[in-house]
Parts: C-alpha cells; sequence; structure tokens
C-alpha cells in the first residue's frame, strides 16, 4: 500500500478541448541547414573538410581536362595528340556515325534513325505515367512495331515468305485459309467474346499480306553482320528487357507451383542458367543453337546472343519476381479465391499487381545490370557500341593516348545515362504507387 | 463515377440486376462425418451438421477447435480428407468447375478483411462480377454502388483499403462478399481484428443482413450477437462439436462441462 497521504480523490473531468496549435518555428536558413547537416559533431566536421579537400584535388584537373583543354573540332588527331591536349571531343563528333550504326550503309541510316526514333516515341508514350493510350501504344510496341523495325532494318520480307504456297492448289488452299480467318475474326470481333483471339487471326493476315507485298518497297538488303554500335546495344537491351520480364514471371510462377514437375523444369533451368556464367550462355547460344535445329532454321548470328541475353536475365527476373510472390500475405489468395477468381485471374489480377510493384527496385536493378552486360555479346563477335569505340581508336589518323580516352569516356557517358534514366523513373513510379496504398 | 453515385440512400439500380439468389435445396449446407487433418494434428473430428436454408448459425470456442476450419471447409478454402460436405444440393469433391460454381455462391469475410490494396473501394468490390459473373462495368458499378450504400459507406468508394478504418474496411469487404449474391454468408470472426469501437458497426450490417434473410454461419465470440441473431450457437472443442443448442438455452443452461467452462471464462 502506498504511504501517501491525500485529503480527497483526484478527480479531472475536462471542461474544453484544447484547439490546434502550430509546431513550434525551427531556426530554418541555409546557415542552420549547414550546420545540422556538415558540422553535427567534430567528427562529421572532419569527414566534410576531407571531403572538400579531395574534391578541391580532384574537380579542377577533371573540369579542365573535360571542357577547358578540350579539343572541340578538329580535322585529324594532331591537336589532340599535342602535350597539354584534354579530351578529344573532335574524335567522337568524327566517329559519332560509327558508334551510332557500326558498318551499316551509311546512304542507308535513315532507316535506322526511322526505327530508332519511332521506337522511342512509342517507348515514352507507353511509359508516360499519365499518357492517354497507353495500352494502345503498348500494343503497337510490341507487335507491329518488332515485325515492321525487322523488315525495315533488313530489307527483308518480315514473314517467312517461304512458306507461301506458289502452286495453284497451295494458293487455293492459302485463299480458303484467309477467308477462314476473316470470317471467323469478324465473328469473333462481333459477338465481343475472344477478341484477343479474333485480333491474331487479323493480325495473322495483315502480317502475311505485308510480308507479300513488303519486296516491292525496294529496300535493299541489310545483313546482320553489317549492323553495329549504339543502335545494336539498344536493340540487344530492348529485346532482353521485353523477353527477360515475362519468362521471368513464368519461371517464378513455375517455381512456385504445386505441379512437381513443372517446378522441377522450373527450378532445373534457372539454378543451370544462373550457375553458369553470361559469357558461357552466350559462347553456348552462339554455337550449339544451330546445332538443335535443321540447317535452314539456323538461327541467325545476332539472333543467338538475343537469344542468349533474354534466357540469362529471365532467370535472374524470376527470382526477383519469386521474391515479390513470397511478400505477398496468404490472404490475398484467400480473398481473391472466396469471391471465385479462377487461379489465373488470381494471379493477373489479385497476386502480381502487387508482387511485381514490390519488387520494382529489383527488377530495375536486373535492367541495368542487363543494360551493362549488353557489351559482353562483343565475345561472340557482334558489333556492339564498346566493340565499336574499342574499334576506332585503331584508325591512325586518330591514335592517341588522350584520344582513346575519350572514347571510353564518351561510352561511360552513354551507358551512365541511360542506367541513371531507369534508375529515376523506377524511382517516381514507386512513389506513384506508394500513394495511398499502404496495406 | 457510377452513374448511381448521388447517394439519396433510394436504390437506383435496376431490379434485375439485384435478383434474389434463392437456394435451390431447403438444405443450404449438409455436413456428414467430417475429418480433416493438418499432418497428424486432427483438427475436425466426425463433424456433423446441417445448415437449413435462412438459418443462422453462431459458431464459437477456443483457439483451436477447429471453428474456422469447419466454415473454411464449405467454400473449400480448406480440404476436408473423409466425409461428405454437399452445399445448396452440390457436394465438393475435387472437380474444379464445382468449386469455382460454389465459391461464387458462398460468399466470405474474414478476420483481417483481405481487400486488395490496390484496387480501389468500388473496384473491390466489382471486380469479380465483372471477371467471374462477366458483367458489363457499368452494371457491375450500379450493383457495388447499392451494397456500399447497405452497408453506408458509398462517400469511400474511390478510396484505396489502406485509407478507411477498420470498421469501414470489414464493411466493405461485406459488401464485396454480397455484389456476387451470395446464397449462403460466412464469418470468419469478423469483428476479433477490430478497435472496440468499431465492432458495433459491423455487427449491425450483419443484423441487417440477417433480418433480411441470409443463411449466416458465423465465427465470432461476440456473445449478444449470439443471442440476438442466432437461431442455433455451436460450441465446438478439440475438433468436434460438443454442443449446440438455441441461444436462450445455451447461454442460460449449458449441459456440457467444458461449455460451462468455456462461458464461465468469457461471460464475466
Amino acid at each position: 500500500m502506498s504511504d501517501a497521504i491525500r485529503t480527497s480523490t483526484p478527480i479531472f473531468v475536462r471542461e474544453s478541448m484544447t484547439a490546434d496549435r502550430a509546431p513550434p518555428v525551427s531556426n530554418a536558413g541555409p546557415a542552420a541547414w549547414i550546420r545540422d547537416n556538415l558540422f553535427p559533431t567534430p567528427l562529421s566536421s572532419v569527414i566534410t573538410l576531407l571531403a572538400l579537400l579531395f574534391l578541391a584535388w580532384a574537380l579542377p584537373p577533371l573540369v579542365r581536362w573535360l571542357f577547358i583543354d578540350a579539343i572541340w573540332s578538329a580535322p585529324n588527331g594532331d591537336l589532340c595528340r599535342a602535350p597539354g591536349a584534354g579530351a578529344c571531343w573532335a574524335y567522337v563528333w568524327q566517329k559519332l556515325g560509327f558508334f551510332m550504326y557500326g558498318s551499316y550503309p551509311r546512304e542507308e541510316v535513315w532507316r535506322v534513325n526511322l526505327v530508332l526514333l519511332s521506337g522511342a516515341a512509342l517507348v515514352v508514350w507507353m511509359l508516360w505515367p499519365d499518357a492517354r493510350g497507353r495500352g494502345g501504344a503498348a500494343l503497337a510496341f510490341f507487335t507491329v512495331y518488332p515485325v515492321l523495325a525487322f523488315g525495315i532494318l533488313t530489307g527483308s520480307a518480315p514473314f517467312p515468305t517461304r512458306w507461301l504456297p506458289t502452286s495453284g492448289t497451295g494458293q487455293l488452299l492459302w485463299a480458303f485459309l484467309y477467308v477462314v480467318l476473316i470470317a471467323g475474326a469478324g465473328t469473333l470481333f462481333y459477338t465481343g467474346r475472344l477478341t484477343a483471339l479474333a485480333m491474331a487471326m487479323i493480325g495473322f493476315v495483315a502480317w502475311a499480306e505485308i510480308g507479300a507485298w513488303w519486296p516491292t518497297l525496294g529496300l535493299s538488303h541489310v545483313g546482320t553482320n553489317l549492323w553495329g554500335g549504339i543502335f545494336v546495344s539498344l536493340l540487344v537491351a530492348t529485346v532482353g528487357i521485353v523477353f527477360s520480364l515475362p519468362i521471368g514471371i513464368v519461371l517464378a510462377l513455375g517455381r512456385r507451383s504445386q505441379m512437381p514437375i513443372v517446378r522441377f523444369l522450373s527450378v532445373l533451368l534457372i539454378e543451370f542458367v544462373r550457375g553458369v556464367p553470361l559469357i558461357t550462355v552466350l559462347v553456348m547460344a552462339n554455337t550449339m543453337l544451330p546445332l538443335f535445329v535443321p540447317q535452314d532454321w539456323s538461327p541467325d548470328r545476332l539472333l543467338r546472343p538475343l537469344i542468349g541475353v533474354a534466357l540469362f536475365s529471365a532467370v535472374y527476373m524470376a527470382e526477383v519476381v519469386r521474391g515479390g510472390l513470397q511478400a505477398i500475405p496468404k490472404g490475398q489468395y484467400e480473398g481473391a479465391m472466396a469471391v471465385g477468381l479462377s487461379w489465373w485471374q488470381m494471379m493477373q489480377l489479385i497476386v502480381l499487381p502487387q508482387a511485381l510493384v514490390t519488387v520494382i527496385p529489383g527488377i530495375v536493378n536486373s535492367f541495368i545490370a542487363l543494360f551493362k552486360d549488353t557489351t559482353l555479346v562483343a565475345i561472340v563477335g557482334i558489333f556492339d557500341f564498346l566493340k565499336a569505340v574499342e574499334t576506332a581508336r585503331l584508325d591512325p589518323v586518330w591514335a592517341g593516348p588522350s584520344i582513346s580516352t575519350s572514347g571510353y569516356v564518351f561510352a561511360a557517358f552513354f551507358y551512365f545515362v541511360f542506367c541513371f534514366g531507369m534508375s529515376r523513373y523506377s524511382l517516381m513510379m514507386e512513389r506513384r504507387h506508394a500513394a495511398g496504398r499502404k496495406r | 463515377m457510377p452513374p448511381a453515385a448521388n447517394d439519396k440512400g433510394v436504390a437506383m439500380v435496376a431490379p434485375e440486376l439485384l435478383k434474389p439468389a434463392p437456394l435451390t435445396s431447403p438444405v443450404a449446407v449438409e455436413m456428414t462425418k467430417v475429418n480433416k487433418w493438418y499432418g497428424n494434428f486432427h483438427v475436425l473430428r466426425d463433424v456433423d451438421l446441417e445448415v437449413a436454408r435462412g438459418e443462422k448459425i453462431v459458431i464459437c470456442g477456443p483457439s483451436g477447435s477447429g471453428k474456422s476450419t469447419l466454415i473454411r471447409c464449405i467454400n473449400r478454402l480448406e480440404e476436408h480428407q473423409e466425409g461428405r460436405i454437399v452445399v445448396d444440393g452440390v457436394e465438393l469433391t475435387d472437380d474444379l468447375g464445382r468449386i469455382d460454381e460454389i465459391r461464387r455462391d458462398v460468399g466470405m469475410v474474414f478476420q483481417h478483411f483481405n481487400l486488395f490494396p490496390h484496387l480501389t473501394i468500388l473496384e473491390n468490390c466489382t471486380l469479380a462480377l465483372i471477371w467471374v459473373r462477366r458483367m458489363p462495368k457499368r452494371d457491375a458499378d450500379e450493383i457495388a454502388m447499392h451494397y456500399l450504400r447497405r452497408v453506408r459507406i458509398p462517400e469511400q468508394a474511390d478510396k484505396y483499403p489502406g485509407q478507411l478504418s477498420g470498421g469501414q474496411q470489414q464493411r466493405v469487404a461485406i459488401a464485396r462478399a454480397l455484389c456476387m449474391s451470395p446464397k449462403i454468408m460466412l464469418f470468419d470472426e469478423p469483428t476479433s481484428a477490430l478497435d472496440p469501437e468499431m465492432v458495433k458497426e459491423v455487427l449491425e450490417t450483419m443484423e441487417r443482413l440477417a433480418s433480411d434473410g441470409m443463411t449466416m454461419l458465423v465465427v465470432t465470440h461476440e456473445m449478444g450477437f449470439a443471442r440476438q441473431v442466432a437461431d442455433r450457437v455451436i460450441f465446438m472443442d478439440r475438433g468436434e462439436i460438443v454442443e449446440m443448442n438455441d441461444p436462450e438455452s445455451f447461454f442460460t443452461n449449458p449441459r456440457h462441462e467444458r461449455t460451462k467452462l468455456f462461458l464461465g471464462q468469457i461471460l464475466r
């Protein structure tokens, strides 16, 4: 028992509620900020001073080399070889076409530009958060665009025309198939059911038609052996990114499947491909893929590393997505099942949207790694951007130590811009998805 | 916004969209000698239960007594290993199509709501109508707004679940289940995760639903609700039905020792 002596029980009843008050004003301003953030403790002050010293030591020569002493225009490497000369931007400017397109015929590079610009426009449209018709842009980018891009870049028909029969009966059969497909697509479209199948049928007919009509455009054939530079790096990265995510999702779902064989095959593929270096995957894709298929079907030399890169990043993606799937509480599955959704609907509408948003940082991390890994396709003879920089420095007109360095600095700048852009975009998407949706 | 959003408290939904879903069989749920194990743990032992059309049943018991498992077997969130469960004349088997059919007709409300946090309140309610019932979005919106009015939160339709209080979320969960016009409603401790101030609004919603004639199986420890609403109270322990009686006799005159002990613990 307490020894406290009270004369009466303390009674309290509030008579009026206290009104809100503004928080106390903090001593803001630049001086306070510097004190709080740069010199809060003696140790922090020492570190701040050391950092400032380092910057004072490193920055001026760097700025001088990059900008002040840099050679901005020159007919050849003589100026850049002079003592005290900085970066040789004249060389980068001179070789820009080679960096961009590799050995793609100069009079045909408009085709590459057309494909790159239209692709960039579609990507920006598709990824712009509040743009109208994003779904349409995505559909175009993933279906029509690759076919047309292939046709424009190679100059060959974007449809394997040897499938088209030439004999009389063959053409009759072909015409019959057309009538069936168009009539079927029309019916399906009209009744509103299986719209996707109807679109696929229309797409097939359109594809074949364009394929038959394509050669009349008179585009010259440009083999993939002439492709190179930034354009090929972007192509490999885009194909890798576009394929790695869906394949990764399928593998992640397979790994968590109840079906033992599906699970075993997924685990086998993931662990096998993840367990070997990318270079090994590329070399295997290059030498072994042709052995698995008939000689006529032997994949193009550019297609082989594309498959290798996509597969390699897909298995990493699978593990990232699996992490996201594991973060979804069991109650979400039960809620989805209880309202009667099927397994596919549950995955598509409830589980994957939440899982993928959870792992946006991991997904973009994989994309960034993939983007830089594209430089490794040079090992199997693909002339990517870094290989172009490597080759250009052998030109005797532009030989010189600071000239070579300038090329590499430019390459570093290019990779940094793209990776940093991806990183910023993912941060923006994370913030948008986080708003108002906390669990 | 859906057309029905100008809330005046009057239902503006075309009546044919809110067709009552009568049970085809006079027996809503029939369980015969149902047994279930989690690994070696015998969680349901020879459970026999018959629920009539329109009947309200409250199931109580200590934790781990199998009461949640029992109602989760009815829409096959759990699989029973022995015995028969017949829901509205359809026996639960491994036939996937049948299970989807049952789940469409049996609504469920969970302890932790299990709303979809990435969808708005309205989308939470319309999702199954659009994807399972294949209903046009307009009609689905109308139905969802109708039920959101019935649980008295139509003004929250465009918010996300994370922005609502627990009681509001649970009422959304009830509306989401009702949108599918279920024949039977299962409630798995619907008020256990709520702050005390929120319990009443959820119980009132359930009482209104009961007075509309819904067949309900409710796992709860809200004895006031049981007294007022239930036709029968079931007490479970160790996976068995220990005692079953009308609420009045159950609370005033429990017969089994275990029931007396349990009621003594919770009714102080």
